[in-house]
């Protein structure tokens, strides 16, 4: 079995002509971190592979996920789960709703229910599951948005900045326990940042992109 | 909404929101050339055309219809651009717009009454002047209401348009950053108008020139304010084309053909000069603002457009508060400033009637608001998920059917659906409604709706949820406020809607605004208080409900109480 994310000969270009070219493979429990300037198609790049690519990028290469090609999956299929900077969770549900929505369908009620407490204690917020999320710190916001998306048994992990917007003490502590979280699963990370900081800590391969002239 | 639907959806919109306004300018061109065979008779002559040149009234209806369009639609710019000038960002401003938001959705019809009930020799104001001040003790003799030059038509447009204008500006100020240009030009010593005005209007302007045009469009051609508050003899062009239409005698349906493309010709003519009018006065701006002056009346300015904002949202205000005890009056005789007793008799004998045309109005609008905000959501979630882009040209097309005068292809379409036997009824009649609610509910929802966060629905499908879950189970509950809204949109302008139930209904679909409006001929005070109440209720509540429902079900969802 060829577990692992392997990005394959990527092209991605946008009208103005070519963007960025990958080919990667990022084994179960690796960090692959991104890198480069704003602007440069970092987050392009994520889009591509969560198949959320927008009409006017044209895209070449292949995405292999754990020996299947998904490259023309839709997003739903792929099992490829993302963060973002912002927490992204859906206001008009309680946090145990979020869970829920992410939690992998199928099993009895108090199955689901105890997966979700299970969930929110393994990050030390038991007992959360009726709150309001706009209620939330930001590194309560962005442990709740870390356990949604493992619940959807992801093959993958994609990251976008997910750290940029919490402050210094705060990121640290959230890093470690994405990374950590992430190994647990041995899932494929892919992470793009333009902090060193980040990459460092992932303890990766690092790749730059450069802006094309 | 299954998946092979949504492509079509938009095309089917263009054909629902277009296909009626090319059908009925095409069925009025037949028989403004005199080609009509459900008389009898056959085209092509030049008759018709004689025959609306030969009436008597024809400049005056036609300079009617041109001086109260470009009257109102130039004031109620000019008072709500120095309004944002002088006041933007001000708390007085802030209370004014939470005014105005709401008579916005106050129909036509009921504001013109209110009018009417107030500045009438007999109306509220001489009333509560009389005879302590004025020494009235009969009304005055003088001609207020419909007098011959159509200033109070024009007044009856105008309180209706300046929240219009304004609610539509200060969405495009979002876009134009005016905070920080005004800070900017203030500090380079230019009054706050001035400063505006040089800096911000421009672009403000820009974003809203076609509503403008809409305003412009609907003045000119308006029924139902002209028939209640518009002069008699002559009426303006528009009045005159209905009363051809609903003239027994099939031969007037040509000449009421040949007034629609007339009507249309004059529209049209008037949109190019005010077009140009645009790049005059763009000129001379430019000139203006090259001579740095910094503005030295700016202070009186602003007074005077705050003064008439709050006059026209008082008009409104206190003419549904007149509406409202006439429609409980015992006996009011003239100089009493209220009458003798309230009753409920004016409500128990007109209340059934009223009742019946409710049911009608609300069944009309309910589906007509529904199926616009079905193909509305289609047509956004289609351009979402095949990435179309919206051109400029697509906005031109959906500002089309505001653009074209009613009263120019609805007879045709009336006269049309005579040719081919037809049945007029409910079921026209809400297609009819479809062309002019479908625009106003697109433009309603399609911000909201594009400014939702797309990394959301990413989020959500990375977590597995199909486009159909992410819709439905995402995006359409975070945006159940701006959708009630678009919906509440949709209701208030259905049951304002006068010419198209009344040509298309053939007179057999009987809303309240078909009946308040057919009540304007007589002279019970009472039946037109009860029934212009309904109508404006009919036309609020579901603005009412559009903010109620979203605060109690989100109540414990902060996230989305201000968004």
């Amino acid at each position: 079995m060829d577990k692992g994310l392997f990005l394959r000969n990527i092209e991605i270009s946008s009208q103005k002509g070519r963007l960025l070219s990958v080919s990667h493979d990022i084994a179960p429990g690796a960090v692959l971190s991104v890198m480069g300037p704003s602007g440069v198609g970092k987050s392009t790049l994520l889009a591509f592979i969560t198949g959320t690519l927008p009409a006017d990028f044209s895209a070449q290469g292949t995405v292999m996920l754990d020996g299947h090609n998904i490259t023309d999956l839709p997003a739903h299929k792929r099992r490829v789960g993302i963060l973002f900077q912002d927490d992204l969770l859906f206001p008009h549900l309680s946090v145990g709703a979020n869970l829920a929505f992410g939690l992998a369908s199928g099993g009895t009620k108090t199955a689901r229910r105890d997966k979700i407490a299970e969930a929110l204690t393994e990050v030390d917020l038991a007992g959360f599951e009726s709150r309001d999320p706009a209620t939330l710190s930001g590194g309560q916001k962005a442990r709740v948005a870390l356990m949604r998306m493992l619940l959807s048994e992801p093959c993958a992990l994609l990251l976008d900045e997910p750290f940029s917007r919490l402050d210094a003490a705060l990121r640290a502590q959230v890093r470690a326990l994405v990374f950590a979280r992430a190994k647990a699963r041995s899932l494929p990370v892919l992470m793009v940042t333009h902090d060193a900081e980040d990459a460092q800590a992932a303890g990766g391969p690092i790749i730059t992109l450069q802006a094309q002239r | 909404m299954r998946r092979p639907v949504l492509p079509v959806l938009p095309a089917l919109t263009l054909l629902l929101m277009l296909g009626p306004v090319a059908a009925g300018l095409w069925g009025a061109l037949l028989p403004a050339f005199g080609h009509l065979p459900a008389a009898g008779l056959t085209g092509p002559s030049l008759y018709p055309f004689h025959a609306v040149l030969d009436w008597p009234g024809l400049p005056r209806a036609a300079l009617l219809s041109i001086t109260t369009g470009v009257g109102a639609t130039v004031i109620s710019l000019c008072v709500v651009m120095l309004l944002l000038a002088g006041w933007s960002g001000t708390r007085a401003f802030r209370t004014l717009e939470r005014l105005l938001s709401p008579l916005l959705s106050v129909p036509h019809a009921a504001a013109a009454f209110g009018l009417a009930f107030l500045i009438a020799p007999s109306g509220w104001i001489a009333r509560l002047v009389s005879p302590a001040i004025t020494g009235w003790e009969r009304p005055p003799d003088v001609l207020i209401v419909q007098d011959p030059l159509g200033l109070t038509m024009m007044a009856g447009l105008i309180v209706k348009e300046i929240p219009f204008l304004i609610l539509i500006s200060i969405a495009a100020l979002g876009q134009a950053q005016s905070q920080s240009s005004i800070k900017v030009a203030q500090a380079l010593g230019y009054g706050r108008v001035t400063g505006w005005m040089k800096t911000v209007f421009p672009r403000v302007y820009a974003q809203i020139r076609l509503p403008v045009y809409v305003v412009l469009a609907y003045a000119m051609s308006v029924v139902d304010v002209a028939v209640i508050l518009g002069p008699n003899t002559p009426p303006t062009l528009s009045v005159q084309i209905v009363k051809w239409m609903s003239d027994p005698d099939l031969d007037m349906r040509l000449l009421a053909a040949a007034g629609a493309l007339l009507q249309l010709g004059l529209v049209i003519g008037v949109l190019v000069l005010w077009r140009v009018a645009e790049g005059v006065i763009a000129k001379l701006g430019q000139g203006w603002v090259a001579r740095g002056a910094r503005g030295k009346c700016d202070p009186i300015l602003a007074q005077s457009a705050l003064f008439l904002g709050g006059v026209s949202s008082a008009a409104i205000f206190l003419g549904l508060v007149v509406l409202t005890i006439w429609s409980f009056a015992g006996y009011w005789g003239f100089p009493d400033a209220f009458p003798d007793g309230f009753t409920l008799r004016n409500w128990m004998r007109h209340g059934p009637g009223a009742l019946a045309a409710l049911v009608e109005t609300a069944l009309i609008a309910g589906t007509v608001s529904i199926v616009a905000l079905m193909l509305t959501i289609g047509c956004l979630e289609a351009e979402y998920r095949y990435g179309l882009r919206v051109t400029q040209r697509g906005i031109w097309l959906l500002y089309l059917p505001l653009l074209i005068p009613q009263t120019a292809f609805l007879p045709g379409l009336q006269t049309l659906m005579l040719g081919i036997g037809a049945e007029n009824g409910r079921f026209p009649v809400m297609l009819a409604h479809l062309v002019f609610v479908l625009p106003y509910v697109f433009l309603s929802l399609s911000a909201p709706f594009r400014a939702w966060d797309v990394r959301t629905g990413t989020v959500a499908a990375a977590l597995g949820a199909s486009p159909d879950a992410v819709l439905w189970r995402v995006r359409l509950p975070m945006l159940l406020r701006p959708i009630l809204t678009a919906l509440a949109v949709g209701l208030a302008v259905s049951v304002g809607q006068y010419l198209p139930t009344l040509l298309i209904g053939g007179g057999r679909v009987t809303t309240l605004t078909t009946e308040a409006v057919a009540l304007a001929s007589g002279a019970d005070r009472r039946a037109i208080g009860v029934y212009g109440l309904m109508q404006t209720g009919a036309a609020l509540l579901p603005f009412a409900l559009a903010l109620a429902i979203p605060a109690m079900l989100w109540r414990n969802r902060k996230g989305l109480r201000d968004g």
